[in-house]
């Protein structure tokens, strides 16, 4: 097991070192020196002096990868990838060229992003759980074929008309939260209680389906029908056997989108 | 002389690459159970219905013509420098019937007042008639309700008119084959047939009695209203249709490939090969998507302004973009089939046939084409039909958040992005982005719905 | 339901209030910024929503007046307007009335207040030996310091003459990148030289990242006689100095702030002088938090400064001087919250959470109609809550320029001023603003917009080429006349006698988002109208400039938003001398005509007097005539305000307005209160449905419940 988990460690190094390769040529080959230093320096009264000296102040004027002007170790030091980028992984961020420190802005807005990710992940976690349970439950009667269609209706609709729905009929409409901001502390409830339930609410429909077809196949395995011809109840035989054998994947898998989520999420919130 | 854009070509084969493969799966024994079982669902057949009209707006959408070579009347109607479509011609009424601003559906007015100078010199606040929409009437308050309702009936006979002329040389064949009689008819009504032929022809029938109602009132009125600067909803969401399909489909093409080859690949050799492939997706996936999509997008337009004297026509540029987006997102799903083509390969490796194959002395590309690639046909299929709809959404996603389509290019995407702006009006113009949601839906629903049942057929374990 | 209206409600303010809630009562203002300004040290600031921020805190030597029209300047930190004195080659001193050439020199003597005192701040704290306190901050010192209130210890100080001295030198520091550097540079004398030298002291100093101290360095054209007077040397005559004064760029930057911001500690907290600033004015800038928001509150030692008693006529019918003599600031606090779109932001204006509004074109049917002689007023919807609205022209200018070098467009010969004069008849600048700007703009004659010096009303001030005067008001001339130029021009109908196809001309210009495009559809639109074709060629911005830099543009769209008011600020975007594609200057049409150029010489450094106003009309008729600009638009700028945010007046000059405007909080509350009531019926309408569904859903259990049993 300790070695599995090392060689996981160990792979991800080379992982860091693509995403970075990755990130860094996309950004650069977008953004020109002089792009930067135009967004920089404003739009009245900028020369072409005064440009190329930002450029050389904040270090834009080296090559990208290698530097032919230099000698020897020099020649991969003096670029551009190494001195900005290859500090990420000591979790240097260095400042942003507005000069402010990036890795205090990223605490910063930590805060607010997870305030809203975790609380709809966890509620919809519960939700997309009890309602597939609930399907199953009921499973071969009309209920379920309703709420199965109902899942894929739902999962039918943009995301973006959760958000704007949500947003117009809740915040503008009825003006039962604030349109916009946030405070921390416990007044933040205010603020997250509309993106929490539309993020969960859109996921709903795609959530549901997945785990009711995972207890599904949960069901139909021998242990299940053990247990059943124990006498034991529908009920129990759901929430104690078939929940807990499912929680497998459920867990394997939803930490994955833990990760996508706080990034998604909360774009459209405070980006 | 028609003129073919880089998509419109890659559109075509795809058409015919993918009805290829589907008139080739049909033959294969294997296959022919799972897709009897596909035949005989009612939810399959009724989306089928629903889908092929909005494939047909797509294709004839894609059938361009340089405006160039009209002569005569078709000239001055055309009133276009940019290539139109069959679609554009078609629709060529709605097309040119600009009104100021916005206006809501089926309305004879403006929505919104302004100063109006009265033929006695005075000057009232008020909505002003339409140029075009409703025109025709005198007195609209008093006649736009018998008018529309007038030309719904007129509408409705029409589709049923047309439904019953496609769908009696069908009975009479179905009739015929099963022997005659009344039996046959008795069955359909009934339900009792095996291919699902009432709920195929009720939903026909519905779909056949709404376009023509649509029809009729689009004739003169701007059924699903005018945008901000007076075009017609109801036009811009069926060019949108295109971008929609195109974004669904194209991007799959991209994928296929990449994810077939490596797919296979990473599970029949296994070893560094598998190594190598499995860093290369972990690393795509752990850059969020949003991101990637969108620093490939800037990347394409850095280079396409660099290159400009070669995108010198507005269409052809967006026309670029929208390919190019479909790459990018197709660069970045590639891995969840893959990944779901490796387990599969890897378990199909270790099989008796295939390991007797190998022991024939069967050379591994033939292995890897005769023996692996018909057995993960199934996946292959599952996984374009669920992709499909998700990407309809995804465009609508990006180009909500301007790094999708070209903003001229029609997409629902970019209707729901101007649309976001409309609600905070007063009073709300909410029909754009009720347009989009309907024509999204209508895409999207029946898709999934399709998806489902070809996942349940397909796919003995039933996990996505 | 209830538990959930607790939740919400707090204790009975409204549920969606986005605000603390023990703020309900409080004389704040609030406002919002849309994208964090990227520089708040006055060397560097310059666009608007900068100054917006600065200009509250940093007080420069003079000011606009709140009140007065035209605008026009008085003392700030200065006890009077400047005394100019004019000196010769040799330095001696010239009668105020010398002729020009003979001015080598221009000497500002400015005395100063000696009541401004710096607000309190940690860099002016010191230890018993006198030391500065935090000037030497090791990292264990500053362990649990976030921010700047973290240091637990403030000082202050009064601002003398050499502060002045210190922010001018800071304009060609090297480090700090100050937008007017190179302006000032030819303008201030010695400056330049400083800069040279301080580039490379700055390079071969010693111990980076520590503090370059700008005290030893002389400049020569700055003379601090006492602690509250100090004479500025200019090279030449230039008037518009004093306007340049008025700007941030010439307040007072105590060394200590300096000296202690430049420690390397510090700047990796994002405590630094471009983020948190220190000055005399009335606000000091107490939270910084770009993603949220950003606070300013009053400066505890704020000297003595009065609500104006003066203004213009109407202004005592408008009550905007009811407090006159009252002591600013009136409000004790103003909070700028991030607010990136703008339906967000009028949803809470409309609901009271903001005190005023710029209007986005979106909102502008709900709230705007205009009345029979085409005055915009406001909806009854709106006026029924109180809100009022201001209107002003703005002193900026969009055009569409010509590239007087390309072959096609350009030239001053007659044929091809004809092309241009045609093309400026034939795009119709007022259905633009029809549909583009709802009316909110007004169609420009000339360069000038209304408001600055030379510009006129009436017949005198129409453009003759493009307008006839009928019924007492301009009339765009008739297409036939646009059709007669071209013919002139030698493209009857538009074609190219060359080719025989239609003229072809190409428009540079950047696109952001799904509106543009019915915009670049109307400009083909309107040059179809005379048969030319037009193709867009849209760029991303820096591409956009490149282009622009090298000369390569034929049509481009462009503005300018005035720096002051002065005409010699609209009238050098075409001299010939700031060509951009030669000079690297802001001609971006590189129009040449010598005449102009003489003219633009003579009436720069005049004073505004009867002759100078001759020859501006004599400038505004020369590029009437030559058409290098298709005049576009002057935009109105429409502000919504609520009933209790008062001494509000449009000023487009000066940014530091915010101490005379004054908040009734109470009459907030009570509005907010009455117009954020939540309805939660349909909360209660979802819990039935919801019941109703489950129903079946429950019996089915219990039925098989049941079965099972059985």
């Amino acid at each position: 097991m300790s070695a599995y988990i090392l060689r996981r460690l160990l792979t991800t190094v080379p992982l860091l070192i693509g995403i970075n390769l990755l990130t860094f040529v996309l950004f650069f080959v977008i953004n020109t020196p002089e792009d930067m230093a135009r967004m920089h320096l404003g739009q009245k009264h900028v020369t072409q002096e005064g440009m190329a000296k930002w450029t050389h102040e904040r270090g834009y004027d080296l090559p990208l990868f290698y530097n032919d002007q230099a000698e020897g170790l020099d020649a991969l030091r003096k670029t551009i990838f190494v001195e900005k980028s290859l500090g990420l992984f000591l979790f240097r961020f260095g400042h942003s060229d507005a000069g402010r420190d990036i890795g205090a802005d990223i605490r910063q807005r930590m805060g607010p992003s997870l305030a809203i990710a975790v609380p709809s992940l966890i509620v919809g976690l519960l939700l997309d759980i009890s309602l597939a349970l609930l399907l199953v439950f009921f499973r071969l009667t009309y209920l379920e074929v309703w709420g199965a269609a109902l899942c894929i209706f739902l999962m039918s609709i943009s995301t973006l008309f959760y958000i704007i729905g949500g947003q117009f009929l809740v915040g503008k409409c009825l003006q039962w939260v604030p349109i916009s901001g946030y405070e921390s502390g416990l007044d933040a409830i205010r603020f997250i209680i509309l993106p929490v339930l539309i993020g969960t609410f859109a996921g709903v429909g795609s959530g549901v389906r997945w785990y009711r077809t995972l207890f599904l196949e949960e069901i139909e395995k021998d242990y299940v029908r053990t247990a059943r011809a124990k006498g034991l109840s529908e009920t129990r035989v759901l929430m104690v056997h078939v929940l807990k054998n499912a929680m497998i994947p459920i867990l394997t898998v939803r930490s994955m989108p833990l990760i996508s989520k706080i990034s998604r999420l909360s774009a459209p919130w405070f980006s | 002389m028609p003129q073919l854009l880089p998509t419109d070509v890659l559109f075509f084969l795809t058409i015919f690459g993918l009805s290829g493969l589907l008139i080739y799966s049909l033959g294969q024994t294997h296959l022919r159970r799972p897709w009897q079982k596909v035949f005989q669902s009612a939810q399959a057949m009724v989306s089928l219905v629903i889908l092929i009209p909005y494939l047909l707006v797509a294709v004839a959408d894609s059938i361009r013509f340089n405006p160039a070579s009209f002569e005569g009347e078709m000239a001055t109607q055309a009133a276009s420098s940019e290539p139109l479509s069959l679609l554009d011609l078609g629709l060529q009424r709605l097309r040119l019937s600009v009104e100021k601003t916005y206006s809501a559906p089926l309305a004879v007015e403006l929505h919104a007042r302004e100063m109006m100078r009265l033929p006695d010199g005075r000057e009232i606040w008020s909505t002003p008639r339409l140029r075009y929409g409703g025109s025709h009437l005198i007195d609209p308050e008093g006649e736009r309700m018998a008018d529309l309702l007038r030309r719904a009936m007129k509408g409705l006979l029409n589709g049923a008119l047309i439904w019953l002329l496609l769908s009696l040389p069908l009975l009479v064949f179905y009739v015929l084959r099963t022997g005659g009689g009344r039996r046959p008819l008795l069955e359909i009504a009934l339900g009792q047939t095996r291919f699902p032929w009432r709920a195929v022809l009720v939903a026909a029938l519905f779909l056949a009695m709404m376009v023509g109602v649509l029809k009729e009132w689009a004739a003169v009125y701007h059924v699903l209203g005018t945008d901000k600067v007076g075009a017609d909803v109801l036009y811009q969401s069926l060019k949108s249709i295109r971008t929609g399909i195109l974004i669904g489909t194209l991007t799959t093409v991209a994928t296929l490939p990449l994810s077939l080859l490596l797919g296979i690949l990473a599970g029949y050799f296994r070893g560094w090969v598998d190594d190598v492939i499995q860093y290369l997706y972990t690393t795509l996936n752990a850059i969020p998507g949003v991101l990637l999509i969108a620093a490939a997008m800037l990347v394409m337009q850095a280079s396409m302004a660099r290159h400009e004297a070669a995108f010198q026509s507005l269409s052809l540029r967006a026309d670029v973009r929208l390919l190019a987006l479909c790459l990018i997102l197709g660069l970045t799903s590639w891995t969840g089939l893959c990944r779901l083509l490796r387990a599969e390969t890897l378990k199909l490796r270790d099989l008796e046939y295939v390991q007797a194959a190998k022991v024939l002395g069967v050379s591994q590309p033939l292995i890897l084409f005769r023996h692996i690639l018909p057995n993960v046909f199934h996946l292959v299929l599952i996984a374009v039909a669920l992709d499909f709809s998700s990407l309809v959404l995804a465009e609508a996603v990006l180009s909500y958040v301007n790094i999708g389509v070209d903003p001229t290019t029609e997409s629902w995407g970019n209707m729901i992005n101007t649309a976001r702006l409309e609600m905070a009006r007063e009073p709300v113009v909410w029909w754009s982005l009720a347009s989009a949601f309907g024509f999204m839906l209508g895409l999207v629903l029946p898709a999934n719905l399709l998806a489902d049942t070809l996942r349940d057929a397909f796919d003995p374990r039933r996990v996505s | 339901m209830g538990v959930i209206s607790l939740i919400l409600g707090g204790c009975g303010s409204p549920p969606n209030n986005p605000y603390p809630l023990e703020e309900g009562l409080q004389n704040i203002l609030y406002t919002s910024f849309e994208e964090r300004p990227k520089h708040l040290d006055p060397a560097r600031a310059y666009s608007a929503n900068e100054l917006e921020i600065i200009a509250q805190i940093y007080e420069p030597l003079l000011q606009y007046a709140y009140l007065q029209r035209p605008y026009q300047l008085e003392p700030l930190a200065a006890t009077k307007l400047p005394t100019v004195t004019y000196l010769d080659q040799k330095g001696a001193v010239l009668e105020d009335n010398a002729l020009e050439p003979t001015i080598a020199f221009s000497v500002y003597d400015l005395e100063l207040r000696s009541d401004l005192v710096y607000q309190p701040h940690p860099a002016f704290v010191r230890k018993d030996d006198g030391a500065y306190r935090f000037h030497d901050l090791s990292p264990k010192d500053l362990e649990g310091i976030q921010r700047l209130q973290d240091f637990g210890a403030v000082a202050s100080r009064p601002v003398t003459a050499d502060d002045y001295l210190y922010q001018i030198k800071r304009l060609v520091h090297p480090e700090v990148h100050s937008p007017i550097a190179e302006m000032m540079a030819d303008l201030i004398v010695g400056l330049r030289p400083l800069g040279d030298r301080l580039a490379l002291d700055f390079e071969a100093r010693e111990g980076k990242g520590s503090w370059f101290d700008l005290r030893p360095y002389p400049l020569e054209g700055v003379e601090v006689l006492d602690a509250h007077h100090i004479k500025i040397k200019i090279k030449g005559k230039y008037p518009q100095f004093r306007f340049w004064l008025a700007m941030p760029f010439f307040a007072p930057m105590p060394f200590e702030a300096d000296a202690f911001y430049s420690q390397p500690e510090l700047k990796a907290k994002n405590i630094t002088l471009d983020w948190y600033p220190v000055g005399s004015g009335p606000y000091q800038l107490t939270e910084n938090n770009p993603n949220r928001r950003m606070v300013l509150e009053r400066n505890p030692s704020f000297h003595e400064d009065l609500y104006p008693r003066i203004g213009e006529p109407k202004d005592e019918a408008l009550g905007l001087l009811k407090d006159g003599g009252q002591r600013l600031p009136l409000i004790d606090k103003v909070t700028f919250v991030l607010e990136k779109e703008t339906i967000p932001y009028w949803s809470k204006f409309l609901q009271g959470y903001y005190d005023a509004s710029g209007l986005a074109s979106d909102n502008f049917d709900q709230a705007i109609q205009f009345s029979g002689v085409g005055q915009a007023e406001l909806t009854e919807d709106l006026l029924s809550k109180g809100i009022h609205l201001d209107t002003a022209v703005t002193a900026s200018i969009f055009y569409l320029g010509f590239n007087m070098q390309d072959p096609v467009v350009g030239g001053l010969d007659p044929s091809h001023t004809r092309l241009r004069q045609a093309i400026s008849l034939a795009i119709d600048e007022e259905e633009f603003i029809a549909i583009f700007m709802n009316g909110r703009g007004v169609p420009a004659q000339g360069m000038l917009p209304p408001g600055i010096f030379g510009h006129l009303e009436g017949e005198a001030g129409m453009n003759p080429v493009v307008y006839d005067w009928v019924m007492g008001g301009p009339k765009r001339k008739p297409l036939a006349e646009a059709e007669r130029l071209l013919q002139e021009a030698g493209y009857p109908h538009g074609i190219d006698p060359k080719t025989q196809q239609p003229l072809v001309l190409y428009l540079d210009t950047t696109m952001s988002g799904a509106d543009d495009k019915p915009l670049l559809n109307w400009y083909r639109k309107q040059l179809g109208k005379i048969g030319l074709q037009l193709v867009l060629r849209t760029t991303d911005y820096n591409q956009f400039q490149q282009k622009m830099a090298n000369g390569n543009a034929q049509l481009f769209r462009w503005g300018w938003n005035a720096d002051y008011p002065d005409p010699e600020n609209f009238f050098f975007l075409l001299y010939g001398d700031n060509a951009k594609a030669s000079k690297g200057g802001e001609n971006a049409a590189n129009y040449k005509n010598p005449e102009f150029d003489r003219w633009f010489l003579a009436m720069r450094a005049m004073d505004d007097d009867e002759k100078r106003l001759e020859i501006i009309q004599k400038m505004q008729a020369i590029v009437r005539h030559d058409a290098p600009w298709v005049f576009g638009v002057h935009p109105k700028s429409f502000s919504l305000r609520h009933a209790w945010y008062r001494n509000y007046k449009p000023n487009l000059m000066a940014n530091n307005g915010l101490k005379y405007l004054r908040i009734d909080a109470a009459l907030r509350a009570e509005r907010r209160a009455e117009w954020n009531q939540p309805i939660f019926w349909p909360l209660a309408l979802g819990l039935f449905l919801l019941i109703a569904l489950l129903w079946p859903a429950w019996r089915a259990y219990r039925l098989r419940m049941r079965s099972k049993a059985r």
